[in-house]
């Protein structure tokens, strides 16, 4: 089973640098492996810890958030408070049993889509690597029906 | 809070799958995922799926407003390229048809899946899970009006070299107020130091000081010479700008620019900005002669008042007492509505390519050195002569691509290389008739009239060796050297090594990004190429935008280009801004914070969080607001509030926990299975 595994990657993008990064690999052809799923938001600074939470509970077994590199953020500095909110989330998953690897921040501007593609390939075999997340609560794969509403609640409070 | 799965879907959604005639269909199943759309996701809401060939094209954007119209859809999912390049296309289709634009979701299953992906069926499982959290998204879509906001009429521009100047002009004479900010003391950049310009030959200074006279004293433009924008806030149509007015020691309502002060000045510095260090300015100067504005500044640094207490022969000498040594600098605020940069380019650096000499070798010049040599009101007063200020070079080599097309320093092609050598080779034979080598690696001499003025130094004897120099020498090997530049190259077409004795070389460095184009992408927030280029809204459809509506990019700092292309793009920059201004104001996509003020617990943590102070707390009923004027959406303040009292238009909790959800439906193990298979 495990040499089959696939994993499922959410990845959280912003809309000024790394969606765009994801859209400049797609122009120039670049190949990753298709097992990242992207997600557009204004910001990183608009990742809310709960939609890390959702990912896992619904069954990814990693997560990458990206964001503009330090110091270019498109609003000044949204994407520092992204950083703070990584470093805390990255000790409560630990504190849950998730292993550190499975959620990466990777920073990558508007140009650099070769770069964000390496990344997505490094962490795909990371994952792969780290097996299938056994999320407790967690019975089958399609995780649409699982309720853990009250997770994300915890986690913010 | 996440939205349970109802029982009886409360939307009617139509999803349209994209071929893009192979771009998607060559990868990706696309009837497989309209069907997967229409069958599994039917407890959604979807009550039609359909794949076609392009949907943006006429004929697929009525598809969608048919099935609006007569299906009764209340959302619609596009499965196709990008949303920042159709959004709008498929939002104003729908428009069209009635529904509310925003309630139609574009999900990108091109640029993300079938351009990146090789395997067939994973990529198509991995669209059908795209489809699938655009499905779920879209339910949790609201129906928005886009924001209005209104055009301020007047345009900053940024950099008075000649694509800023053009757009200047283009805008001033449209009626409308510029300011035109230069941080040099004169407008005219790299254009003023140059005596001809290829392909015709016309003498620089002639075409272009018309054009700064007239960008210096037309009424509607405001010139601030020797000044830099240090701040940017605001946005699209309404931008506030502080711009740092340097002191320039002279006070202008009194200044003639009779020029005595640089006449007394006894304080002689090399000019390293407009003369390329190759001739000398005064501590007081103007750049050169034909300077816009007129006025003079006082160099600080080299003055020698301002370092030793003492001289102030300029202010003894000033017939209308217009030197001021008290000046201070003057910080100006401006509103403008748009912003063009024309911040042009840095000269690739040629000592950086220690085998060429550069800097070792007294008679190694760079190509903006030699313009100087040949302009007429440059040191040499346009004669080509060697270091030593008298010889006339008998052999001239001409080195291409310094800099340039080499993996070492730059990968890029810097576009004006071959041509403005062409124009070198020419120059040094009127003027001296010597023998000219040209060392080039290609002839590249695109657009018009270029390939005839080839033509034409190819008949003048202009010598032409296919090679990349390996070195510049002064070591004399072989008879015939002694006392000369000796240019070792491989010529490719022979196919053997030759050294070359030239008594001058002329590198063609490259363009560079100016080295401090990172900073100036940040001050008005847009973005670098990894070359450090400013990155256009669409390299081919959309050269002059940028992704920040309301900047734009001109000549230079978008990549290497000649005079024509600058002017080009000054002048569609300019169309762009004054069709803006015209318009009187703008559609912006709603995306905005807002607090509820009935849950809000008044903590005060989201307060500290914009970086835009968009956020005001209400003392008396300790609750925060949102100022939708201020805030710019990023929505980091959503993500941080502990109540859940803030809510974002366009990217809702509700709207991406959805689509986490739909992106997670699509059973894993099939993808395992397909993946192994």
């Amino acid at each position: 089973m495990a040499e089959n595994f696939e994993p499922v990657i959410i990845g959280f993008t912003c809309n000024w640098c790394s969606y765009r990064a994801a859209d400049l690999a797609g122009t120039a052809r670049v190949k990753y492996p298709p097992n990242i799923r992207l997600i557009r938001m204004m910001c990183s600074g608009r990742l809310d810890p709960a939609f890390v939470m959702k990912a896992f509970a619904n069954g990814a077994d990693g997560v990458m958030i990206t964001g503009c590199h330090p110091g270019e953020c498109h609003y000044l500095e949204q994407n520092y408070k992204a950083l703070r909110r990584y470093l805390l989330l990255r000790r409560t998953l630990a504190q849950m049993g998730i292993e550190p690897g499975r959620m990466k921040l990777v920073w990558a501007s508007a140009a650099e889509g070769v770069r964000l593609a390496d990344e997505i390939t490094k962490m795909v075999e990371e994952v792969r690597e780290l097996g299938p997340l056994h999320w407790p609560t967690l019975k089958s794969g399609n995780g649409h029906l699982v309720a853990l509403e009250s997770k994300p609640e915890e986690v913010k409070a | 809070m996440t939205t349970e799965p109802e029982k009886k879907p409360k939307e009617r959604i139509g999803v349209y799958v994209c071929h893009c005639g192979t771009n998607i269909a060559g990868i990706v199943d696309v009837a497989d995922v309209a069907t997967f759309a229409g069958e599994q996701l039917k407890e959604s809401g979807v009550v039609i799926s359909r794949d076609y060939k392009f949907m943006c094209s006429s004929l697929g954007q009525e598809l969608i407003q048919k099935d609006i119209q007569e299906m009764g859809l209340t959302r619609v999912v596009v499965a196709a390229c990008s949303p920042h390049l159709h959004e709008n296309t498929f939002r104003t289709a729908c428009k069209q048809a009635d529904l509310n634009p925003y309630l139609c979701e574009l999900v990108s299953i091109r640029e993300q899946d079938s351009w990146v992906h090789t395997d067939k069926v994973a990529a198509t499982e991995k669209a059908k899970a795209i489809v699938s959290g655009g499905v779920e998204r879209v339910i949790h879509n609201e129906p928005l009006e886009p924001l209005h906001v209104p055009i301020h009429p007047a345009t900053l521009v940024v950099g008075g070299g000649i694509a800023g100047i053009q757009a200047t002009l283009e805008i001033a004479d449209a009626g409308f107020p510029v300011y035109l900010v230069e941080r040099e003391p004169s407008i005219g950049g790299h254009m003023a130091q140059f005596d001809k310009t290829f392909p015709t030959l016309d003498c620089s200074a002639c075409i272009l000081t018309p054009k700064m006279v007239t960008a210096g004293n037309h009424p509607n433009v405001k010139l601030y010479s020797y000044s830099e924008v240090e701040k940017v806030d605001g946005y699209v149509g309404n931008f506030t700008v502080t711009i740092r007015k340097k002191a320039r020691c002279v006070i202008e309502k009194d200044c003639t620019g009779c020029g005595i002060c640089q006449e007394k000045c006894p304080k002689k510095v090399i000019d390293d900005v407009y003369e390329a260090g190759l001739g000398y300015r005064k501590a007081v100067y103007t750049p050169f002669p034909q300077a816009v504005p007129k006025y003079p500044v006082i160099d600080k640094v080299n003055c020698t008042y301002f370092q030793k207490g003492t001289c102030k022969a300029c202010e003894k000498f000033c017939p209308t007492n217009a030197i001021d040594f008290t000046q201070e600098d003057e910080i100006i605020t401006v509103q403008v509505g748009n912003i063009i940069l024309a911040t042009g380019y840095d000269l690739f650096d040629a000592r950086r390519i220690s085998q060429y000499g550069y800097g070792r070798l007294a008679n190694v010049y760079t190509n903006l050195e030699f313009e100087r040599l040949t302009n007429a009101a440059g040191p040499t007063n346009g004669n080509i002569v060697l270091r030593d200020g008298m010889t006339v070079p008998k052999t001239v080599g001409i080195v291409h691509c310094v800099g340039s097309r080499d993996r070492n320093y730059n990968n890029y092609c810097s576009a004006i290389c071959c041509m403005q050598s062409l124009k070198f080779a020419h120059l040094v034979k009127e003027r001296t008739g010597a023998t000219v080598y040209q060392f080039y690696i290609d002839m590249r001499t695109a657009y018009k009239d270029y390939d005839e003025f080839y033509q034409r130094i190819l008949e003048e004897g202009t010598l032409f060796v296919r090679g990349k120099v390996a070195e510049v020498t002064d070591a004399a090997r072989l008879p015939g050297e002694e006392g000369k530049l000796i240019v070792q190259v491989e010529d490719t077409l022979v196919g053997k090594q030759r050294r070359i004795p030239v008594d001058m070389v002329i590198l063609s460095a490259g363009l560079e990004p100016r080295y401090d184009s990172k900073e100036v992408a940040h001050l008005f927030g847009i973005s670098c190429s990894a070359n450090g280029w400013f990155i256009e809204r669409h390299p081919k459809l959309d050269p002059v935008a940028t992704m920040t509506e309301g900047i734009f990019i001109v000549g230079c700092v978008q990549g290497p280009k000649d005079i024509p292309a600058s002017v080009a793009q000054g002048a569609a920059a300019a169309a762009r801004v004054l069709g803006r201004i015209q318009q009187k104001e703008i559609a912006l996509e709603p995306v905005r914070a807002s607090i509820n003020q009935d849950t809000c617990s008044g903590c005060r943590i989201c307060n500290n969080l914009c970086p835009y102070n968009a956020i005001l707390f209400h003392e008396d009923r300790m609750v925060s607001e949102v100022n939708p004027a201020l805030c710019q959406g990023c929505g980091t303040c959503v993500a941080a509030c502990p109540a859940g009292a803030i809510s974002g238009t366009v990217f809702s909790n509700e709207q991406i926990f959805a689509q986490i959800e739909g992106l997670l439906m699509v059973n894993f193990e099939h993808v395992a299975v397909a993946a192994q298979g």
